[in-house]
């Protein structure tokens, strides 16, 4: 199997949903997914950016309260857990991913990694070059304390990952 | 509903009763779903992350003053600071001072163990702050008024209708609340307009990293990451037994703590923040300034890390496991006796389940630990929970034993003096005594039977028994033999000798086959001897699991380096060691390590075998098994339950082999404990505990027990059956024996 359907197959058992777009197709999968109003953090990628998207950047508090969908971008996907690590940025990916009721994830193919083992080793690598503070978040969030499984706690009720494939 | 004082069965059979139905729920599906994603990792992979966090866990206590130097230094490089607190006054006032000194009128929490620890939250309400549980688990507990019942579930004990008419009882709120998602919505808004307002975020922290100054967050709420990203303050507090040295050792742990707390392969947010993070703050009073609010305020961030008796801890030779704990619940989870009555009884100040015991001996005292010791049967099913492979029940066992030796010398002891020709302090309590000289009753018993049994099983003599050790009327003694297992096999010695024997045995005669269950042990020398070997049986004295389980060290020692003198010579001529009680090889192979020298150790585990193991293994290696009773197949149905010691050896599968391979179809009980547990099940304020864990096996069963012989391992499964199913169950040894 390939590590994008892997990582897809994954990420169904965590009831996440997932596109597998390109660069071309990018903005108009994303205005599909997106629900408004929508903040995002500036993606760090070079072949495709939120500035025409139907997303405010740098929201301001009201915004990011009233959001139905935050965006960022994920720096690494895990194929045999469907688990993103969202870098804590001064761009806000940390705020942007947890407030809003759905969260949108960005992720290229070329940062997917098999494993937790492989994870781990992509995180050592980025802590020395100084990048620290990293989420590895899986699925929605969710409670067992209230007598029964309910996903959308104090984060997002859904999650929509959006894989950027490679070019060919 | 919090604490009951002390034990007895008044507060057991309340706690029964009021909690028991969802603490056995909710502790059961975390139970199972353990062991599904186990199963899903493979057995192996998951013995490696746990060989593996248990060496870093080793070296890190090791080093803990190199490693907490290490942390000071990063996280003030990274611009924050670091306070290491001697106890919980201390961190308290310094938690006090940044709270105060950041004019902060609210903070808000995510669940943490330490701090519920050090009672933050009534230090921080005492100086007039307002304190928000954000986890929702912990702020059911806090708005309850009561105390978590569990390390990873706070409000595990609770159902859904309790937590509804908590609700609907202490809010304003118009809309019934009938379901966990109207709960969780309603606390959701609660609590977020909460976070929005605090000015201090308080967070535990599952690691700590040394080497980057890193904290690790293991929540599937969320929570954690908005009391950590929206106010400018945030101080995470940890013991300091929580450092880990860097990045890479996290990898083991990311791995095990979710599965082993509630089986996730991994939680839903790993947090790794190396504070202070680059995520802007939030100021939600700029409403309509962009960048989050402008607020340009510097994060603040403290890390406190807490002593509170943890160094003494390091350097005690077994307390110091403790401090490998990950508090992931696993051990509460898997015990049987939490299962039934909780963490409000299971549990001391703080921690709860089988680890609190160390944890509340260490950071609290002997007294509170003492208070909850006795509900662990040592049955070790916790031992191969725990993600770090701490011998959770030896320390149960060491805190008993200074218990005992803490206590007052009374007259009991003058009273018995002979009775208990033990090796312990005076002061021991007279009926650990008396359960942890079983072995001379039973001796004294059997040389008088049956007018022994007779007596015992008068009223008059109950009544005695009832009120001078506790031994509840209610059940059945044990009936001893005038003729020994010993007596019977020295009496065959003059017969036929087995001709060219395949191998030769040393049928270890644990006190209760020797003197009350002969029957299994002439069954296991008939099975031995009709498969070629040579049997003999050994004068040896009980293997020490009796006092040990009664915390009584000192003479488990005695009576393990008498039984490594006799039956080493055995092994040294050839001979295997056969045992018939599980909980009795469970001592050679595990306990032993602790009471006789590494030698005697090794010597004995290497050569010793439970009996249908090492009937498994003479069929293997080409043993006829014609002579042996063999089942008609389906028809022949058994109700199997193995023994929990058993099981944590891993030896349950061979007794199925066997009898599988005989034709026998059989059903094999996965309850984690029968409830009897040695002498647990006799004690008057367990009684009822006892035989609401027995339960679970009963149910299982119930049904099949009408047209399927029951069987059990262990001594104690086997009298908890029998009060439970009543026909009293048999050894699988006596299915098969050839004159059955
Ligand atoms: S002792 Fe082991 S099983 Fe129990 S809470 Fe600690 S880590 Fe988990």
């Amino acid at each position: 199997m390939s590590s994008v359907a892997e990582f897809q197959q994954s990420l169904s058992q965590s009831n996440t949903e997932s596109t597998v777009t390109t660069p071309e197709t990018f903005a108009e999968t994303l205005a599909a997914v997106v629900d408004r109003p929508a903040v995002g953090a500036a993606l760090p990628f070079e072949d495709v950016d939120l500035a025409d998207a139907p997303v405010t950047l740098n929201p301001t508090p009201a915004q990011l309260r009233e959001a139905k969908t935050g965006v960022t971008a994920a720096g690494l996907g895990v194929a045999s857990l469907g688990t993103v690590a969202i870098q804590s940025r001064a761009a806000g990916d940390e705020l942007v991913s947890i407030h809003p009721e759905t969260h949108v994830v960005v992720v290229r193919e070329r940062d997917l990694c098999p494993d937790l083992d492989a994870a781990f080793d992509w995180l050592e690598g980025r802590f020395d070059e100084g990048e620290r503070s990293f989420v590895l978040a899986t699925g929605a969030s969710a409670t067992g304390d209230m007598g029964a499984l309910v996903e959308g706690v104090h984060g997002p009720e859904d999650v929509h990952v959006m894989v950027l494939a490679d070019d060919e | 509903m919090s604490k009951p004082e002390g034990l007895d069965a008044d507060a057991i059979r309340a706690l029964l009763r009021s909690e028991g139905e969802g603490i056995k729920e909710n502790t059961r599906h975390f139970n199972a779903e353990r062991y599904d994603r186990i199963d899903e990792v493979g057995a192996d992979t998951h013995e490696q992350y746990r060989s593996e966090a248990r060496r870093i866990k080793e070296d890190a206590i090791d080093r803990l003053p190199e490693l907490i130097e290490r942390t000071r230094e990063a996280v003030e490089a990274n611009g924050g600071t670091v306070y290491v607190a001697d106890d919980a006054d201390d961190a308290n006032r310094y938690v006090t001072e940044v709270v105060e000194g950041n004019g902060a009128e609210s903070v808000v929490k995510s669940k943490s163990m330490t701090t519920e620890e050090i009672e933050l939250n009534e230090a921080l309400e005492a100086a007039g702050t307002d304190v928000w549980e954000t986890d929702l688990g912990e702020f059911v507990v806090q708005v309850a008024e009561e105390a978590p019942s569990h390390i990873v579930g706070p409000s595990l004990h609770r159902s859904r209708e309790d937590v509804t008419a908590l609700f609907e009882r202490e809010f304003d709120h118009d809309e019934p609340l009938d379901t966990a998602e109207k709960l969780t919505a309603f606390a959701r808004d609660y609590l977020g307009e909460r976070i929005e307002a605090a000015d201090v975020g308080i967070t535990g922290a599952n690691f700590v990293l040394a080497d980057s100054g890193s904290i690790a967050l293991v929540t599937n709420e969320g929570n954690a990451r908005k009391c950590a990203s929206v106010p400018d303050t945030h101080v995470a507090v940890a013991g300091i037994e929580k450092i880990i040295p860097g990045i890479g050792d996290l990898h083991p742990f990311a791995e095990l703590i979710s599965r082993a707390a509630t089986g996730q392969h991994i939680p839903q947010y790993l947090s790794i923040l190396t504070p202070p993070v680059e995520t802007p703050t939030v100021d939600f009073e700029a409403a309509t300034d962009p960048n989050f609010g402008g607020n340009d305020a510097d994060r603040d961030f403290h890390l406190v890390l807490i002593d509170n008796g943890r160094m003494a801890m390091r350097e005690d030779d077994d307390l110091r496991e403790t401090l490998y704990c990950i508090r992931c619940g696993a051990c509460a989870n898997s015990c049987g006796n939490f299962q039934s009555v909780g963490g409000h009884a299971f549990g001391g100040e703080t921690y709860t389940g089988g680890i609190a015991t160390g944890w509340e001996a260490g950071v609290e005292s002997l007294d509170t630990a003492a208070e909850f010791n006795d509900l662990c049967t040592g049955c070790s099913r916790c031992v191969n929970a725990c993600p770090v492979k701490i011998d959770i029940p030896w320390i149960n066992t060491v805190v008993r034993d200074r218990v005992n030796r803490g206590t007052d010398p009374g007259f009991d002891d003058l009273l018995v003096d002979g009775l208990v020709p033990d090796e312990e302090t005076a002061g021991t309590p007279l009926r650990k005594r008396f359960f942890g000289n079983f072995e001379t009753a039973a001796k004294l018993g059997s040389a008088t039977a049956p007018l022994s049994n007779a007596v015992a099983s008068a009223g008059p003599v109950r009544g005695v028994m009832e009120s001078l050790f506790g031994i509840d009327a209610r059940r059945d003694l044990p009936t001893f033999e005038r003729t020994t297992l010993r007596d019977w096999a020295s009496a065959r010695d003059a017969g036929d000798p087995v001709v060219d024997p395949r191998r030769r045995v040393a049928l270890y005669p644990d006190v209760y086959t020797n003197y009350v269950q002969t029957d299994r042990g002439k069954a296991a020398v008939r099975v031995l001897e009709a498969l070629g070997c040579e049997v003999v049986v050994p004068d040896v004295c009980g293997s020490g699991r009796a006092p040990l389980s009664q915390g009584m060290i000192a003479t488990a020692e005695q009576k393990a380096a008498s039984v490594c003198e006799t039956l080493d010579p055995y092994v040294d001529r050839g001979y295997d060691v056969v045992v018939v009680e599980p909980s009795d090889l469970a001592m050679f192979d595990r306990e032993y390590e602790r009471l006789v020298d590494a030698d005697d150790h090794a010597t004995l585990s290497s050569n010793s075998f439970e009996l249908l193991e090492y009937v498994y293994g003479l069929l293997e290696n080409g043993a006829d098994p014609s002579p042996l009773t063999a089942g008609g197949g389906d028809a022949d149905g058994v109700a199997y339950h193995s023994h929990c010691q058993q099981r944590t050896l891993g030896l349950e599968p061979y007794t199925e082999a066997v009898l599988d391979r005989l034709g026998y179809d059989v059903l094999t009980s996965d309850v984690e404990c029968c409830g009897m547990a040695g002498s647990f099940g006799y004690k008057t304020e367990f009684y009822e505990l006892s035989m609401d864990v027995g339960e679970r096996l009963a149910d299982q069963f119930a049904d099949a027990a009408e047209n399927r012989t029951v069987v059990a391992s262990g001594t104690s499964c086997m009298e908890q059956l029998d009060d439970l199913l009543g026909p009293t169950p048999r050894h699988p040894v006596e299915l098969i024996d050839p004159a059955a």
